[in-house]
């Protein structure tokens, strides 16, 4: 235990600064790796899905098993790059980006309804029914404008969410 | 302090095309949980902030405050804090400190060391020479027997503390044997034993070891009266709760120490006590451990010294009206305080076994309740 960052050389935390367009400091980046290297138990390169249920803060967050799927088998200069839209650097487009990707489970471009409703019950469980939570949507997505077998695509989102001030931030700590 | 779920019902209506729909919000089957505190107590109260406007698309869409949480947690929790071990600070390298070092390690390693391991062989042969004889030729003299393999396990663990020039400083009055009662501390390693234990022989419950230290468990620590457990059994928890009540009710017995945390925790946090300690109906004891060096056994053997503070507190009971967690969390708040440590809400079992799904719930429902409300707003 006790990484530092001996073992990380000046020229990888450039790549890595590079591979996530900047977004992160070299000193965040250095706190990134030994918070990485904390969760990768086993230091197989990677944090598998086991090791970030290991963390009960993780763990019990509704949307959990979605990020999963974005974050499993990443190495360290992908775990940085998946970190980057929570910086206070990262665009408003990038963040954007980030929530379509959550949304776009098969990774084709589109949201449908059925991954709408998917994410809906994630957030709500067993709190609201399925026939509510479907009549909900349809609803909201009727006041907007779109119908319920429409397919959503990055711009509906940049245009639904573009202008609503998003606060997602996280802080690195930087000792 | 401890909130209570009522059961809630939110009328919810929809007008569509001149019909009115009316649905009910299924009730919140989360009551007051018995098992574990309030956790909103103590996660950072700045909680995802539900306006109370209309719901529109992109209220649903914006899932920014759950994502920031758990990226949130990916970068730092205060789960895995509490089990992260302190790197050494690094020294100011200069032309004086570096020989001075030198020295100090030969000093460490060379003289210390094997005076160390020398004391400890010694403390050992003797105790041995002693426990042996007494153990079986005075079988039938169950009591002066055991008061003599009392004094002698308080050698031995004298004898650890020597080894590494133990600096223990002992404040408050010094535990005695009485029934119905039970003493609970903080838990860092295996020293935390020793140093308690050569102050006053307890009998303690512990997790049963293979291999030699199972040897040492089931042999001498057996003389002062243990008690086994096995973590992965279920069924294992009310076995151990009758002995445990057995113990506490016995007039011969040594006195109980139990580590409620469950497990080793490193000297900055506490995490949650377990309430077994705290429902067998007897006067807890608290005792708070602060020690400043390192609990690694190799690091402490070639290193200068060990400077523990030990703290035996006032005893405390159960207040009428209060839970055994509550009285649970009351107590692990005045070691905590006493010893300067950070309490983290989580089960220190979590170390083993995954977070119980409550916790998303609550979640899920507080978010459920927000939208169902702002749909009825205009």
């Amino acid at each position: 235990m006790g990484n530092t960052s001996s073992m990380l050389t000046q020229y990888d935390i450039e790549e890595v600064e590079e591979h996530c367009n900047n977004t992160f400091s070299q000193q965040e980046i250095v706190s990134l790796y030994q918070r990485f290297c904390q969760l990768d138990r086993n230091s197989g390169g990677f944090i598998s899905a086991d090791e970030f249920l290991s963390v009960p803060e993780f763990a019990v967050n509704p949307l959990s098993q979605r990020l999963f799927r974005m974050v499993d088998g990443l190495n360290f200069k992908e775990f940085v790059a998946f970190l980057s839209a929570f910086s206070s650097r990262a665009t408003l487009q990038h963040k954007v980006e980030f929530i379509f990707k959550v949304y776009d489970f098969d990774g084709n471009g589109k949201v449908a309804f059925s991954d709408l409703l998917d994410v809906l019950r994630d957030l709500t469980g067993q709190f609201i029914s399925e026939q509510q939570r479907e009549l909900v949507l349809t609803h909201v997505l009727e006041e907007a404008g779109y119908k319920k077998d429409s397919l959503l695509v990055l711009s509906d989102f940049m245009k639904i969410l573009g202008n609503t001030g998003l606060k997602m931030e996280v802080e690195v700590p930087v000792d | 302090m401890y909130g209570q779920q009522s059961k809630k019902e939110v009328r919810f209506l929809l007008p569509q095309e001149g019909e009115k729909k009316m649905s009910k919000l299924s009730t919140s089957s989360s009551e007051l949980d018995l098992d574990r505190p309030n956790i909103e107590d103590y996660l950072p109260t700045d909680s995802i902030h539900q306006p109370h406007t209309k719901l529109r698309l992109r209220d649903l869409l914006d899932i920014s405050p759950t994502l920031t949480e758990a990226a949130g947690a990916i970068v730092d929790d205060s789960f895995t804090r509490c089990f992260k071990s302190n790197p050494p600070e690094p020294w100011n390298w200069n032309i004086y400190l570096f020989p001075l070092w030198c020295l100090g390690v030969v000093v460490r390693y060379g003289i210390l060391f094997p005076g160390r391991v020398l004391i400890l062989t010694i403390g050992w042969i003797i105790f041995l020479s002693c426990y042996i004889p007494v153990h079986v030729l005075l079988k039938g003299h169950d009591k002066l027997r055991k008061r003599l393999e009392r004094a002698l396990v308080e050698l031995i663990c004298s004898f650890f503390v020597a080894s590494w020039t133990g600096v223990v400083k002992y404040h408050g009055p010094r535990p005695c044997a009485r029934p119905k009662q039970v003493f609970v501390a903080n838990h860092t390693s295996m020293i935390d034993f020793i140093v308690l234990e050569q102050m006053t022989a307890f009998a303690v419950i512990m997790q049963k070891h293979p291999g030699w230290v199972g040897l040492l468990q089931s042999t001498i620590l057996e003389s002062v009266g243990c008690i086994w457990f096995n973590r992965s059994e279920s069924k294992d928890r009310e076995i151990v709760a009758r002995k445990l009540r057995e113990h506490v009710e016995g007039t011969d017995n040594n006195p109980l120490l139990i580590f409620p945390e469950g497990t080793c925790v490193n000297n900055n946090y506490t995490v949650m006590f377990k309430k077994g300690a705290f429902e067998l109906g007897a006067t807890v004891c608290p005792i708070a451990i602060k020690q400043s060096f390192t609990t690694h056994l190799l690091q402490l053997m070639t290193s200068w010294a060990v400077v523990c503070d030990v703290w035996y507190l006032e005893p405390q009971n159960m207040k009428p009206g209060e839970t055994a967690i509550e009285f649970a969390e009351r107590v692990r708040s005045i070691i905590s305080v006493r010893a300067g440590l950070k309490m983290v809400p989580w089960d220190g079992y979590l170390k083993y076994s995954r977070p119980s799904p409550k916790h998303r719930e609550r979640k899920q429902q507080s978010f459920a309740e927000s939208v169902l409300r702002r749909l009825e707003e205009k």
